[in-house]
């Protein structure tokens, strides 16, 4: 057996967490994530599906569902990201496949995106600076994708001005520390 | 320049990038088409000076594509839908 160490998406052993003006920003390694898609003429038998895996509706354009054990972000018309707890869901891409069947392509993603949590008063002036998504006007429950420092990131709104969570693209993971680090420079 | 998402609300146009004329949906039934009319499809276009139906992709929100209706003389945009319901009205 291979004995190897995984590390995060910014290439630590642990989850980096930096904090300035009350703003705090952690990098998020704990999260599994599965992206479902209804497949043609499937439409309505997948978000029937999607309720018994989910215990209520996905969600509708512009918003999460934020529950627990598993939680929904809206991607696009009939599209969906499913997020959960690595450490307890590591093989949530079959969960969702096995209740999804042949009504949705399901394909792991817990290792294409980075997740970055920003936490504390303040968060709004921080995310004016880095999308031209009204944040302000975001409720707990709106996500919307968004490009920020030219990357496209999901913005979920968990609380307006105390938590928003970020998903953005692993492999950009360092740029898009350096832009949201930046920005709370800058706005705090 | 705002786009009015049909999903989505009032969008920045700096999100989306241009494709071209709404009629590249039109693709030619490859058992049928004859060279001319893949000629048609790949290169001639109306450019009119007025009303013109576009795709517009959404690639810095949900990569959605759009139809959108968009005056090319004063940029007033009269209506955007979401291309898949464009598409799939077609095919009925």
């Amino acid at each position: 057996m291979h004995d190897l160490t995984a590390i995060t998406a910014l290439g630590g052993a642990e989850a980096r967490v930096d904090r300035h003006g009350g703003v705090t920003l952690a990098e998020n390694s704990d999260l599994a994530l599965s992206s479902v898609a209804a497949r043609l003429g499937q439409e309505e038998t997948c978000a029937e599906n999607l309720t018994r895996l989910l215990g209520a509706a996905p969600p509708a354009p512009g918003k999460a569902l934020l529950s627990d054990p598993l939680s929904a972000v809206w991607m696009g018309p009939d599209q969906w990201m499913i997020g959960a707890d690595y450490q307890a869901h590591e093989t949530l891409a079959q969960t969702c496949k096995d209740v999804l069947k042949s009504s949705a392509s399901v394909t792991e993603q817990s290792d294409a995106w980075v997740c970055f949590d920003l936490s504390g008063a303040g968060i709004q002036m921080v995310m004016e600076l880095l999308c031209n998504i009204d944040h302000r006007r975001m409720e707990p429950g709106d996500a919307t994708r968004t490009s920020i420092h030219h990357l496209g990131c999901f913005v979920v709104c968990g609380e307006p001005d105390a938590f928003v969570r970020i998903l953005g693209p692993r492999a950009s993971a360092g740029s898009l520390h350096h832009a949201l680090l930046t920005a709370m420079h800058s706005a705090l | 320049m705002i786009i009015h998402h049909p999903l989505l609300g009032p969008r920045d146009a700096s999100e989306f990038v241009y494709l071209g004329a709404a009629t590249l949906l039109d693709r030619p039934d490859p058992q049928t088409a004859t060279p001319d009319d893949w000629h048609a499809y790949a290169y001639l276009r109306d450019n009119p000076a007025g009303p013109h139906r576009e795709l517009w992709f959404h690639e810095g929100g949900d990569r959605s594509w759009l139809v959108v209706t968009r005056d090319t003389t004063t940029h007033e945009i009269t209506d955007v839908a979401l291309a898949r319901d464009v598409a799939l009205e077609r095919r009925k």
